[in-house]
């Protein structure tokens, strides 16, 4: 029964059960297809994509969580920002993610003022209703976000609120994908690309990828039947031998993707080169404010010098986000760090890998 | 976090750069800012973080699922 | 074991395992005996061959007033319902009120004549009460605990501990309705919905289902927690294997669509006017046709069954045939809901 439009009937077993039996006829070969996307990982968890798909297909997740690859000195640097007489303004995510000391659910128990918002412009008129208090909005997030956060700012400057400052952790996605394709101790088999992500970038960046690297590309939405297309498509490329950049979700990604949200985002950014948790720094990875917008820029108005971060020990977060082991393979995973008692960002947050696999997890018995 | 849900618009209001969309009875107002194409009441929005930041083509998924009631019915037929 | 939390976080509150923990660490330890250790929605004990059972709940809600109810028909549905879920006719409650300085009296009236129907509607009396005052800022308008007292009537056997393998699991109607309402109506989500609280009192209802079978294995109200967590608990109390059909839950198209939006999963969210009622297969159908029969189980539904295995665990048979594991909340995204 069709009761949300353009969501349910991208649901439909009877179109995903067909989709399986193709991908079962035609896939022959062992795969190993990566996501980058932590909607994806929710959504292959939460409808048990593993379980349905033959075992010779492994899907593995990726960096695909903004919030799990800010790095802890940024979220340091966060929680510094807290302590100065300011509001910090954030998604709701980043609330439990542990720097080297502390989170900003922990801070704001001891009396900082951090405050979940649910779009960049709610933090605006937080600033507007607050004119003598600085309000600093903590900027997480791939192309999907960005473009909404550069809007934002381009109001403030125009509308001349002065109280208004984003903290940059915007990172891009098409450098991570690289970085991982081109090491040498992965073996990735195709690409299935974030949806969203494309809704803004289009294309172009992984016919880049398709071209140096010969590695499927299919951008893909994300309900069951969007994911299981997408694998097909990616399955009938690898079967053929001929690698190349499609769109499954057509719906909402064009290959230009949308150039107006492009444009708006490098109004007001630039890349820099990023550090991502667990992985290290790539090159022009990340999102930082231009220099016009300097006095909207957080990280130059405030000082939020900070130490060298601190990992947990034991924390294999940094693996885990490069594809290289699977969340149950980390030792701490499920014993030592669950979603109650989480080591490590993967696990905090809501769209993390460990905490997809925990969620969704499977054992003995469950689909035997 | 990059939850994008489409929406149907029911309202726009240019000078504001704001719509009015809805899913299942909950409305909610979204920012234009970003988005590629301005929309027309009735078109759907993918919705992200507050901002709409595409206008869903309808034609494309009307298309996917008639391919996709094809690929049932076609099903059916094999079977009988 | 005695373990107390370093700091009191939102999630100590949230009816997930925070709160688990915080109560079998910090609470337990300091009170046990056999009757705290039951951990059932009330507490049930015999005097002079009488069984009785007795219940308490505060409410924090914020807004206070919402659609479909306010913070006093919240209070005394709640306890109300905390006693009727182990099959007692609920009796006698008590009211504590905790105001804030400056609390407008109109608000007040409104609040007490709500609690007034809503006991009126529930057949109990308030006997006895106490009030507060506290400086401006030190409480967020009022909070408000019941307390209440009901008599067991018949020779029931309910229990978290009870659901045995075999047995259908049922829901009067639409989840996640209470949790959501109070949820959209947050500032700084700017979400309009036609949603309403589905705070009720179940007793009724309750009565109603152990006519045609006393033998009700277990009742429980989803409140903070929601589905999800509240069949976590029964699983682990009865130490058996719940199955949920995604196909057969009831939910009102406003929440699915506010859920999407909020990407929160509805089987979390509280509900004030629902209950799960786990009864043996061959007494389902006539519980469900008396449910529907009932003002407030209209859209009574089967949503799932209790398996021997594996024990302790919630799983869903999903739309696409596969399953997956239904967790206990973990984490507070809902401050203040119920």
């Amino acid at each position: 029964m069709t009761r949300l439009k353009y969501i349910d009937e991208f649901r439909n077993p009877e179109v995903a059960k067909h989709l399986l039996v193709e991908i079962k006829a035609i896939s022959k070969t062992p795969i190993r297809l990566m996501e980058v996307c932590g909607t994806h990982t929710m959504s292959i968890g939460r409808y048990g994509l593993r379980t349905l798909l033959p075992s010779h297909i492994k899907l593995i997740s990726g960096p695909g969580c903004p919030v799990c690859v800010t790095s802890a000195k940024d979220i340091d640097k966060m929680i510094k920002l807290a302590s100065y007489d300011v509001i910090v303004t954030t998604f709701g995510d980043l609330m439990r993610v542990p720097g080297s000391r502390s989170s900003l659910q922990k801070e704001r128990a001891n009396g900082a003022d951090v405050r979940v918002v649910y779009s960049p412009f709610d933090a605006l008129e937080i600033a507007k209703k607050n004119p003598n208090k600085p309000v600093v909005f903590l900027g997480v997030g791939f192309e999907t976000t960005a473009p909404g956060i550069a809007a934002t700012v381009m109001a403030a400057k125009e509308q001349g609120i002065k109280n208004f400052f984003i903290f940059s952790a915007h990172k891009v996605t098409p450098p991570v994908m690289e970085a991982l394709i081109s090491s040498p101790d992965l073996k990735i088999d195709g690409f299935i690309c974030p949806g969203h992500v494309s809704v803004i970038v289009g294309l172009k960046p992984y016919e880049r990828l398709v071209e140096k690297y010969h590695v499927p590309c299919v951008v893909t939405g994300f309900e069951p039947v969007d994911i299981l297309q997408g694998i097909l498509m990616l399955v009938k490329q690898i079967e053929k031998h001929s690698p190349k950049a499609e769109i499954q979700y057509t719906r909402a990604v064009k290959p230009e993707g949308n150039p107006k949200a492009m444009e708006l985002m490098f109004k007001v950014f630039e890349p820099v080169d990023a550090t991502w948790r667990g992985i290290g720094v790539i090159p022009k990875s990340g999102l930082a404010l231009k220099e016009e917008y300097a006095a909207h820029d957080a990280s130059k108005v405030f000082d939020i010098e900070v130490g060298e971060a601190k990992e947990p020990p034991g924390c294999r977060c940094g693996d885990i986000l490069k594809g290289l082991i699977t969340p149950p393979e980390c030792p701490l995973f499920g014993k030592i760090c669950t979603p109650a008692h989480p080591v490590g960002p993967c696990m905090v947050s809501a769209e993390g890998s460990c905490a997809a696999y925990y969620k969704y997890r499977d054992w003995e018995g469950i689909n035997g | 976090m990059c939850l994008g849900i489409p929406m149907e618009v029911i309202n726009i209001n240019e000078e504001e750069k704001t719509a009015e969309v809805q899913l299942g009875g909950t409305r909610q107002q979204v920012r234009l800012d970003v988005i590629n194409e301005m929309p027309k009441v009735g078109d759907y929005v993918i919705v992200h973080a507050g901002f709409a930041i595409y206008r869903l083509d309808k034609k494309d998924a009307e298309e996917t699922l008639a391919l996709f009631e094809e690929i049932i019915a076609h099903d059916q037929v094999e079977i009988h | 074991m005695v373990k107390f939390p370093k700091q009191i976080v939102l999630d100590h509150g949230s009816g997930g395992k925070a709160s688990q923990e915080l109560i079998e660490g910090a609470f337990l330890p300091f009170f046990d005996n056999p009757l705290l250790r039951d951990m059932n929605d009330s507490a049930v004990f015999e005097i002079g061959g009488v069984k009785l059972a007795f219940s308490t709940d505060s409410y924090t809600v914020n807004p206070i007033i919402f659609p479909g109810g306010d913070i006093g028909c919240l209070a005394i549905h709640g306890t109300v319902n905390d006693l009727a879920m182990r099959g007692a006719r609920p009796l006698y409650l008590s009211v504590g009120l905790i105001l804030e300085e400056g609390m407008r009296g109109e608000t007040l009236e409104k609040i007490l004549t709500s609690m007034q129907r809503a006991a009126k509607e529930a057949g109990v009396c308030v006997i006895t009460g106490d009030t507060k005052v506290v400086p401006k800022g030190q409480v967020d308008k009022i909070f408000i605990n019941t307390s209440g007292i009901g008599v067991i009537e018949g020779d029931y056997h309910i229990a978290g501990q009870n659901a045995k393998p075999g047995d259908l699991v049922l829901i009067n109607g639409t989840i996640g309705d209470h949790g959501m309402c109070i949820l959209s109506q947050r500032e700084g989500l700017g979400l309009e919905t036609p949603l309403e609280s589905d705070t009720a009192p179940l007793n009724g209802l309750v009565e109603a289902i152990l006519k045609v079978c006393p033998d009700v294995h277990t009742m429980r109200d989803p409140t903070r927690g929601g589905v999800a967590t509240t069949l976590n608990e029964i699983a682990k109390q009865s130490q058996v294997g719940i199955e949920l059909w995604e196909d057969k839950l009831p939910f009102k198209e406003s929440v699915l669509g506010a859920a999407e939006l909020l990407g929160i999963d509805p089987l979390y969210l509280a509900n004030e006017g629902k209950v799960l009622v786990i009864v043996p297969k061959e007494k389902a159908e006539d519980v469900l046709a008396v449910m529907q029969a009932h003002p407030y189980g209209k859209e009574a539904v089967v949503i799932g069954e209790v398996k021997p295995e594996p024990r302790g665990k919630v799983w869903m048979r999903t739309q696409l045939g596969s399953k997956r594991l239904i967790d206990m909340l973990t984490g507070e995204p809902l401050p203040r809901i119920c």
